[in-house]
């Protein structure tokens, strides 16, 4: 126990954030070769860290939850307490290794892929950024260390797409992936202020153990229970991060940055963020089977939407691009059932494939002189052999032909579909519905991709003279990991063979790892598994089939045919069912219109003219006026000391007088006080006492004390006149006194 | 002898007039003829009080001013000259270094 928790996991996401910092600060002078070494170098430390975590030592510490590392208190603001720290359990480590050891692959294939770049060693720098934020998001032990790491692989996706930023569209691509990820980050901090709210934590191992029923997450709120607002609000952030419907708009505009950053953010890693929040949350959403059928059936929607669009593309990466959404919709299916294995059983076979496709891709586009249009390729098969190979087994696991991964994963998210006993009797018709739905859409999948084999490796080229001349297969540092990867893509699922299939259930390694983590294996009863292969089988050979029909050597009779029959629905396919336009038109033209009106107004006219210059102006008048005060003008300086003087003389000769008259009322008798608080006059006053005002003072003296008795009642006015004998000068008060009426 | 109210009715005329002329007049000479003014105006008034109160110490003051009146004419006239010398003119108005 002591080795496992004094494991450091907080090097495995700090080395490669040492190797980002120092090729950022010196990487300019470093040599290409010795850049590589410290880009690459940095993950393969961390890969091999987490090899050793994972095999070593986590297995012991599994049932304690993982191993754990705590960094440093981060925040403690009354009752929220979060520490910088690192947990790795089975579900962390798997994707951990993931992310090491594809990444790992990725920065040889970059090595030689960026070869003529200028940029290579901020290329390099950007790239490892991105892996220790992407490490920092799976080990984080609480949800604000996750979303530190979920912020910055954000940032590093919009630093390598805008890669290239002098052309305007990659630097337009960059913003729009971070601005559509932004809206589902506003999502996952509003499910992370409802998740404190309810529960006072943030940290996953007491969020896992304050999901039961009867906790502060079950219960109601608005109709529903606590935890499916949260897990709504955190299914918007994962819509974001992990391009489903509708926020996967900026991922295939994605594809204008390298194709490295392609395989390695959106396909392997980043985009599956989203899945790996759901499953590290598992018993949250269990809380709340609704929640959990917006995420499968958006999943499902989403899955069927990019398959149909994918259809059309003519771009090779973009193809991909659609292909992974439509995947990472399967993933989402997979956890939106409770089958939490099976989706990150497809997001760890997913991540193999569909960074050999890519990372093919990035050879063919490297072969064809740049270029990936697929209308313009055809016949590669000969002339990229090893590229050919790699694909070819790439392409099968992504159909889901047997016993290549892509068949286990993908199967196990189907037939759990099915078999899901989640939902309540409402919602039960939600598994079959997004059962049958993949089902269509893997259909699809095995139907385009194939499209994309036929028309990129057989048949006769339709490139000019000019581009086949140049095509070649790549050099050794591309096509080594390319291997990898097929092999990984061939072989992973081994790892996963359902318990249901052969009834060993003790075959399933993946599973067996996973229920630590994500809760047990869905089962799924024999016959059921059965009869789902079987589908599913038929279905990837189906759409093989099809496609060959189609397009085998090129653009067949059929697809031409096709093409002429329904060409504007071609058109609204190809252009992506012009959602692009819609939220321009619907989001984007108003938001504009209101922030020039809004500048116009407010900025322009409010702030500018009325507040800025309006302040200006007020101070320049009361300048003005003083100004008068200092002319320079003696003459004008001893004016002014005259007229002081002699107000003051004035007040000063006059005889004071309280404010107010104290009256004292008995009856019909009024007692009068005039004298001033606190300072007896010694000076010999006056004062003369008119009681009903009507110039002849009834009683005078030196006295300030007078009474009088009235004949009637009513209201009468007294007036004090106090006269100053020294310097002849007088002053008057007056008060009205109310008497009560009487004869 | 005339009411007391009187010679304080001159005194202040004096007074007013001496004020008049140091507020008003550009001529910075004329302006210390105004100062002479209200000093002197000042003089009769303690003169008067002096005779009204048949207390000598009226006079004694009056005797003072006239000594101060003497001295300060004479730092006066210093600085006018002073200011001659700088400015070229006793004007007011032009010797002032203020921006019209």
């Amino acid at each position: 126990m002591n080795a496992a928790e004094s494991f450091n996991l907080r090097l495995i996401p700090l080395l490669p954030f040492l190797g980002a910092t120092i090729l950022i600060l010196f990487g300019r002078r470093m040599k290409r070769g010795t850049v590589v070494a410290v880009a690459a170098g940095a993950i393969a430390a961390a890969a091999f860290l987490s090899f050793t975590a994972f095999f070593q030592f986590l297995p012991e510490a599994v049932e304690g939850g993982g191993l754990r590392d705590v960094v440093w208190k981060w925040i403690q603001a009354g009752n929220l307490s979060i520490d910088l720290a690192f947990r790795m359990d089975a579900l962390s480590g798997l994707l951990c290794l993931i992310i090491t050891f594809i990444g790992f692959l990725i920065h040889l294939y970059a090595a030689g892929y960026m070869e003529h770049d200028p940029d290579y060693a901020r290329f390099f720098a950007y790239l490892n950024l991105f892996c220790g934020a992407m490490l920092v998001l799976v080990l984080g032990d609480s949800m604000p260390v996750m979303f530190v790491g979920w912020e910055g692989v954000g940032l590093c996706s919009y630093l390598l797409i805008g890669f290239w930023y002098t052309e305007t569209a990659n630097a337009n691509a960059g913003k729009k992936a971070f601005i559509t990820n932004r809206i589902g980050d506003f999502g996952f901090l509003i499910g992370m202020f409802l998740l404190f709210q309810a529960t006072g934590t943030l940290r996953f191992s007491e969020i896992g153990s304050l999901s039961t029923v009867g906790s502060a997450l079950a219960a109601n709120y608005h109709g529903m229970p606590m935890a499916f607002w949260v897990g709504l609000c955190l299914f918007i952030g994962a819509c974001g991060k992990s391009a489903q419907i509708p926020l996967y708009v900026w991922l295939p505009d994605a594809m204008a940055g390298p194709t490295p950053v392609s395989a390695l953010i959106h396909a392997a890693t980043m985009v599956t963020a989203g899945v790996y929040m759901v499953a590290r949350l598992h018993a949250l959403y269990m809380l709340a089977p609704a929640v959990l059928a917006i995420v499968a059936i958006t999943g499902a929607a989403t899955a069927l939407f990019a398959a149909v669009i994918g259809f059309a593309q003519n771009d090779f990466k973009k193809v991909l691009a659609y292909s992974t959404v439509s995947q990472l919709g399967f993933m989402f299916v997979g956890v939106g059932t409770g089958n939490f294995t099976s989706g990150v059983f497809h997001l760890y076979t997913h991540a193999f494939f569909k960074a050999g496709l890519f990372l093919c891709a990035g050879s063919i586009m490297h072969a064809m002189s740049g270029s990936g249009d697929i209308t313009k390729m055809g016949g590669l098969r000969k002339l990229t052999p090893w590229t050919h190979a790699v694909f070819l087994v790439c392409w099968l696991a992504i159909c889901g032909v047997p016993i290549f991964s892509g068949f286990f994963s993908k199967d196990a998210i189907v037939a759990g579909a099915f078999a899901t006993e989640i939902y309540g009797e409402g919602l039960a018709w939600v598994g079959p519905l997004v059962g049958s739905m993949l089902l269509v859409a893997a259909l699809g999948t095995a139907f385009y991709m194939s499209r994309l084999y036929f028309l990129v490796f057989t048949g006769p080229s339709r490139a000019d003279h000019e581009t086949q001349h140049h095509i070649h297969e790549s050099p050794g540092i591309m096509v080594g990991p390319l291997v990898v990867l097929a092999i990984g893509a061939g072989l992973g699922g081994l790892v996963g063979v359902p318990g249901g299939l052969f009834g060993h259930p003790e075959w399933n390694i993946l599973g067996e790892w996973l229920s630590t983590s994500v809760g047990p294996e869905l089962e799924v009863p024999h016959h059921t598994e059965m009869l789902f292969m079987g589908i599913s089988t038929a279905l990837a050979l189906g759409g093989i089939f099809l496609a060959q029909a189609f397009y085998g050597g090129g653009y067949r009779e059929p697809a031409k045919k096709f093409a002429a029959a329904f060409p504007e629905f071609v058109q609204l396919v190809r252009d992506k069912f012009r959602i692009d336009e819609l939220y321009q038109a619907v989001i984007i033209r108003p938001l504009r219109l209101f922030s020039q009106a809004l500048f116009q107004f407010v900025d322009r006219v409010l702030i500018d003219q009325l507040l800025v210059g309006g302040a200006a102006a007020v101070t320049d008048v009361l300048g003005r006026l003083t100004r008068a005060l200092q002319a320079g003008d003696g003459q004008r300086y001893m004016a002014a000391f005259a007229i002081g003087a002699a107000a003051l003389v004035f007040f000063a000769t006059r005889p004071t007088l309280p404010s107010e008259l104290k009256v004292n009322v008995s009856g019909s008798t009024v007692s009068v006080d005039a004298s001033r608080a606190g300072r007896q006059s010694a000076r010999g006053l006056t004062y003369a006492f008119d009681f009903d005002d009507d110039g002849r003072a009834e009683v005078t003296g030196t006295s300030p004390e007078a009474r009088y008795t009235y004949e009637r009642g009513g209201s009468h006015t007294i007036r004090v006149t106090v006269t100053d004998p020294r310097w002849h000068t007088e002053s008057h008060i007056k008060s009205t006194i109310e008497l009560g009426g009487q004869n | 002898m005339l009411p007391t109210f009187y010679y304080l009715c001159l005194s202040f005329a004096l007074f007013v007039i001496g004020t008049a002329g140091v507020l008003l007049r550009r001529n910075a000479l004329i302006v210390l003829m105004g100062i002479e003014l209200q000093l002197n105006a000042g003089n009769l008034a303690m003169l008067a009080f002096s005779r009204q109160l048949g207390d000598e110490k009226g006079h004694a003051f009056a005797f003072l001013i006239i000594a101060l009146a003497a001295a300060e004419a004479a730092v006066g006239l210093a600085i006018l000259v002073s200011l001659f010398r700088a400015r070229q003119t006793i004007n007011l108005d032009e010797a002032s270094l203020m921006k019209r």
